[in-house]
């Protein structure tokens, strides 16, 4: 057989000239630029645009290079599609001009004055450099660019993992080695992190969950530190400028334009490492606010179609963030699958965790609905079908869907109510442990027909105060955001243990560092998909802030010094990630049962001060939990219990079949190096019927011992 | 400045010498070098860098396209790479199988 070359397609050569250039019709699909040979097809949509002119610019400079308007016959249905001959894609910007009815009443605000990113711009130049603003005076200051796709892979397969298997770090890029002590050679950026993957391995963790790598503009923020008079900036990056395109300021060859080439080498080692990639992602609004905000691209090209709008033409704001992306439009609904298609196959990442997601589940009115059409296409899509899907079942106009979130079977929850019960038993509060069980067995009162793994487990995010701040500080701290401590939740649960914030007095530092023990003991321990926020395994404050979205500084970014001054809060959290890896009864795919199912011992069982006689009354600060496991490998079972008494008490062991016997795993009433015992090397106690818990402290232990527990070895 | 480049087999070792700027436009040329190199009985690939004064991203593409059309058991060797070149080239993980040197370290 002859293969006829590809550049001898008889559709391959230009039909006519526009603005000098050699044209021909385009693809219509799919929407974005496509290399066809000789040169780039354009394609965009715009249903009610009368008319669209593709701009191009040579690459950096302020003003257009050309101007070349769509011919009406390159156009199908609502898409304008033309291929240009002889562009070199390096050297090039590109946008567009749309014009339709400017008729703001009437929803439609065309201005062929402006120039128009590419919705599907798989690059976006003008933010190569971190901090330093783009001149929004400009013809045209967020500008698509296109990057090569092409990369070389390696093999890389993601590592696919069971999702009850998976321990999660949530980080950002800029802040995990933004911080001089991270001694990187490119601080703050994806090549950064590349370097400590070694880092995340001995942590255990075999997950990221990354904040915003979507281009976005941190300088869009207008408050002002006002102890410094320093510009805030948006440094979460909750605001996405360009859906398709990575942050070329979080990558160290962004300035070469290399940006999608680094970030797929961060997700290459990432895999090697056997870590997923989860990416945090914003699809319930977009970087053009309200009226006020930057038309950057939706609202010149078709914004009745990408925001919801009130019959007059205002915008919704369910995001609380001025305007709310409408996303169960059946275009928009294209769009975001598009864009989660996107980041699957040419980055290949793992999953998603959706910001303010319940806005996801509404309707173009804003009505909630049971059905959602872009949840439920997603939860389908059979691109996305390995993907973690991941809500956060909740949005700002009010909706709180923790445990009801339109699921499919498919979806996963950041779980907010584990967040709140914890919190609430630790800093002492009274009513909670009945509440804290169902949390600590994974929520199957939420998500007993999903299963445990639908529910992502945390204490701290990057929402609210870091672990280290909760155990500190009463109230938040958020003064040098610059809007008075009036922003940032003040519903935090948290318990400063005595005098709000630092403190020389040994006792309450003592109480501090077991309080955060007894968190992390409680995740670790915990069924369901456990949470870490990055820099809580070794003290990391935010000096009481809990809304540090806009602090580039030592608020925001992990101190690479606290590695060695809180090496033992670290070692306590390497010893629980492994010792969760090696245990299947806490990390089970489904809601253990209250009874025995393949051994001798419940699934699951409760006990107090006396085994097996759980407290459940409203004044209860104590529970203790036994799990237990029968797999191919022998019998597991562990038992903790947590006591948020302010008084410790001796308690009764449940009682062991044969000759098994309890082994102390960690004590967060003891200090370092006690507080924790490595696998395999956890002492075994002396007595076996009682054993001591200190006053607002947490215990685990471990059964060990011949054969099983179905009856003693064989041999 | 205009792109040129030369391919000399001498041996088991391919040189090519880049000369200009390795942009879009350059990067087919130096590719089908990479394919007439690939031709020869080659162990090693050198590129003499030294004389590049810009390499896009479609020419470190090249790179990439050089390790697979020779094979993992032949070197490819850059000389005299600018520091920003080579970062961009480590950062990106380009840099697999690649060897770099200093022209002082080559005859």
């Amino acid at each position: 057989m002859t293969l006829l070359p590809f550049s001898e397609r008889i559709d391959s050569h230009p039909t006519r000239r526009v603005a000098g250039f050699a044209v021909g019709p385009g693809r219509a699909l799919p929407f974005g630029t496509t290399l066809v040979p000789g040169g780039v097809s354009f394609a965009l949509f715009s249903n009610r645009a009368s008319a669209m002119t593709l701009v191009l610019f040579r690459r950096g400079d302020r003003e257009p290079m050309a101007e070349l308007p769509f011919p009406a016959d390159f156009r199908v249905g609502g898409v304008f599609a033309m291929t240009v001959y002889g562009l070199d894609t390096e050297m090039i910007e590109y946008g567009y001009r749309a014009t339709g009815p400017a008729e703001p009443d009437r929803l439609d605000r065309f201005d062929p004055d402006r120039v128009l990113s590419d919705p599907y711009a798989n690059a976006i130049g003008g933010r190569e450099e971190w901090g330093v603003p783009v001149d929004l005076t400009a013809p045209y200051p967020y500008r698509a660019q296109i990057a090569f796709d092409d990369y070389d892979w390696e093999g890389d397969s993601p590592p696919n993992l069971p999702s009850h298997e998976l321990v999660i770090y949530e980080t950002h890029v800029r802040g995990f080695t933004r911080h001089p002590s991270s001694e990187v050679t490119e601080p703050g950026t994806f090549a950064g992190l590349v370097d400590k993957i070694p880092y995340l391995k001995e942590l255990g963790v075999n997950c990221v969950e990354l904040m915003p790598i979507f281009e976005f503009d941190e300088c869009e923020n207008t408050h002002v530190d006002p102890a410094t008079g320093d510009q805030l900036l948006n440094f979460w990056g909750y605001s996405t400028v360009g859906f398709f395109a990575p942050k070329a300021s979080y990558a160290a060859t962004g300035r070469y334009g290399m940006q999608v080439d680094e970030f797929k080498h961060l997700v290459k080692h990432l895999h090697r490492a056997g870590i997923e990639v989860l990416l945090d992602v914003v699809f319930n609004h977009t970087a053009e606010g309200n009226e006020q905000g930057p038309t950057v691209s939706f609202r010149g090209l078709d914004n009745s179609t990408y925001y919801m709008l009130t019959p007059n033409g205002d915008y919704y704001n369910f995001s609380g963030t001025g305007n709310t992306f409408n996303c169960n439009n059946p275009v928009v609904r294209g769009f975001v699958l598009d864009c989660l298609r996107h980041w699957v196959v040419e980055y290949h990442v793992d999953g998603f965790r959706f910001d303010l997601a319940s806005i996801l589940g509404r309707a173009q009115d804003g009505t909630p609905l049971a059905n959602p059409p872009v949840i439920e296409s997603m939860a389908y899509d059979p691109v996305l079908r390995d993907c973690k899907l991941i809500a956060e079942a909740w949005d700002a106009g009010g909706l709180y869907q923790v445990g009801s979130f339109p699921d499919y079977c498919r979806w996963s929850e950041w779980n907010g109510k584990y967040r709140d019960a914890v919190r609430s038993f630790l800093k002492g509060d009274t009513g909670v442990v009945g509440e804290l069980a169902a949390r600590l067995s994974g929520s199957p009162d939420l998500y007993g027909r999903r299963g445990p793994s639908a529910s992502i487990n945390f204490v701290t995010a990057h929402d609210g105060f870091t672990l280290h701040d909760l155990v500190s500080y009463n109230h938040k701290h958020n003064d040098n955001n610059g809007e008075d401590n009036r922003d940032g939740d003040s519903d935090n649960r948290s318990w400063n243990c005595g005098t709000e914030g630092p403190t020389d007095d040994a006792d309450i530092i003592a109480l501090r560092a077991s309080q955060a023990r007894n968190a992390l003991l409680i995740l670790l321990f915990s069924h369901g998909i456990p949470m870490l926020l990055s820099g809580d395994e070794v003290g990391r404050t935010q000096h009481g802030n809990n809304n540090a979205y806009c602090h580039d500084d030592e608020v925001s970014w992990f101190d690479w010094r606290l590695v060695a001054r809180n090496a033992d809060l670290l070692r306590f959290t390497r010893t629980l990630i492994a010792f969760r890896h090696a245990h299947p009864a806490l990390r089970r795919p489904s809601h253990p049962l209250g009874q025995t199912v393949t051994g001798p011992l419940p699934e699951i069982s409760w006990h107090g001060v006396r085994a097996w006689q759980p407290d459940w009354s409203g004044h209860g600060h104590l529970l203790g939990v036994m799990c237990y496991q029968r797999t191919d490998a022998g019998d597991d079972c562990v038992y903790f219990a947590v006591n948020a008494h302010w008084e410790g008490h001796e308690l009764e062991l449940p009682a062991l079949p044969y000759d098994w016997r309890w082994h102390l795993v960690a004590d967060t009433a003891a200090p370092s190096p006690a507080d924790v015992h490595e696998a395999g090397r956890e002492p075994e106690l002396t007595d076996q019927h009682t054993v001591h818990i200190g006053p607002r402290a947490s215990i685990g232990l471990v059964a060990r011992g011949p054969g099983t527990l179905l009856g003693p070895a064989d041999n | 400045m205009e792109f040129h480049a030369t391919l000399h087999v001498e041996g088991a070792s391919a040189n090519i010498r880049l000369v200009g700027e390795l942009d879009s436009a350059a990067a087919p040329r130096l590719n089908e070098l990479i394919t007439q190199a690939a031709e020869q009985e080659v162990s090693r690939l050198v590129l003499l860098m030294s004389e590049l004064s810009y390499m896009s991203s479609a020419g470190l593409r090249c790179i990439v396209m050089a390790h697979q059309k020779l094979g993992s058991d032949v070197d490819i060797v850059l000389v005299g790479t600018t520091p920003p070149v080579a970062e961009t080239i480590k950062l990106t993980g380009l840099h697999r199988g690649v060897i770099m040197q200093d022209p002082a370290e080559t005859r």
